[in-house]
């Protein structure tokens, strides 16, 4: 279901599914010419899922509710996407899949990131 | 009009697809992320489920150029690693190990996450805003910064 929405925001808008990128240049206003787009996407992506949710018995997403957590991960998520320019969906999925080098370097580094952060905080602090 | 419509239907099914897959779940993200500790690799499953669609549609689209509403097929971009694209993927990624949500399930899972979603989503927001600035000092001189949107 991941794989067809990107292809096919790809093959019928021309654009790559990245959710930073769309979300990012919204904010940031350097997608001014493509908010409609934009815009869209997103609500389309924050509205659907719900009505799925009466689906299943129980859905949870065990969210930490630390809130110092919250923040700090919030904020090098953001930043980190915009200097990256992508996330786990332009890298990872549309940009792996185009075997492209920079998807796969930022795939690399962000999964290995992830990695010592939850050894880190989980085996050796901890905290998460 | 055409474009926005496609354009609601792609986040519609790629957020259901975030739900379905337990992309939403951040305990099983951080534990797919837990490489060097108690890994579960089951959401390697969902990352290579979605790799394979979209592989065939870059075989496509590269093949067309043209998407079917007339856009351009986005060039590839300079095949090289900058300071940039791993910085900035080594801060995501240790945001993302942290709570465990990257910016697509953040969204999709918004109406979920209570009140420490809106926290992460608006922290994120705030960091989207704010890397203009840093990107400008971190660029080194005489590389064009990267604008476009991934």
């Amino acid at each position: 279901m991941i794989g067809c929405a990107g292809a096919m925001y790809l093959l019928i808008n021309g654009r790559i599914m990245g959710a930073s990128g769309i979300l990012g240049g919204l904010v940031d206003g350097t997608g001014r010419s493509t908010w409609g787009e934009r815009v869209a996407f997103l609500l389309g992506l924050m509205l659907f899922p719900p009505l799925l949710v009466p689906l299943y018995d129980k859905v949870d997403t065990r969210v930490t509710d630390n809130l110092w957590l919250l923040v700090s991960a919030g904020l090098l998520v953001g930043i980190g996407t915009r200097i990256a320019n992508g996330c786990t969906s332009g890298h990872g999925v549309c940009g792996i899949s185009r075997l492209s080098l920079r998807g796969i370097g930022a795939t690399v580094a962000y999964i290995a990131a992830g990695g010592v952060v939850v050894l880190a905080f989980r085996h050796w602090l901890g905290i998460i | 009009m055409k474009r926005n419509v496609f354009s609601a239907l792609s986040g519609a099914l790629f957020g259901a697809g975030l739900l379905v897959s337990g992309m939403i779940d951040t305990v099983k993200v951080q534990g797919w992320l837990d490489v060097f500790g108690d890994w579960d690799p089951t959401l390697a499953f969902v990352m290579g489920g979605a790799i394979i669609p979209m592989f065939i549609a870059w075989r496509v689209a590269e093949k067309r150029r043209i998407a079917l509403l007339g856009n351009d097929i986005p060039a590839k971009p300079v095949q090289k690693l900058d300071n940039n694209l791993i910085l900035g993927s080594v801060m995501f990624g240790a945001g993302w190990g942290l709570v465990g949500l990257c910016p697509g399930p953040a969204l999709a899972a918004v109406s979920l996450n209570g009140f420490g979603g809106l926290v992460f989503i608006l922290a994120m927001i705030g960091g989207m805003v704010a890397t203009p600035v840093l990107r400008r000092a971190l660029t080194p001189k005489g590389e064009a910064a990267w604008t476009s949107a991934r």
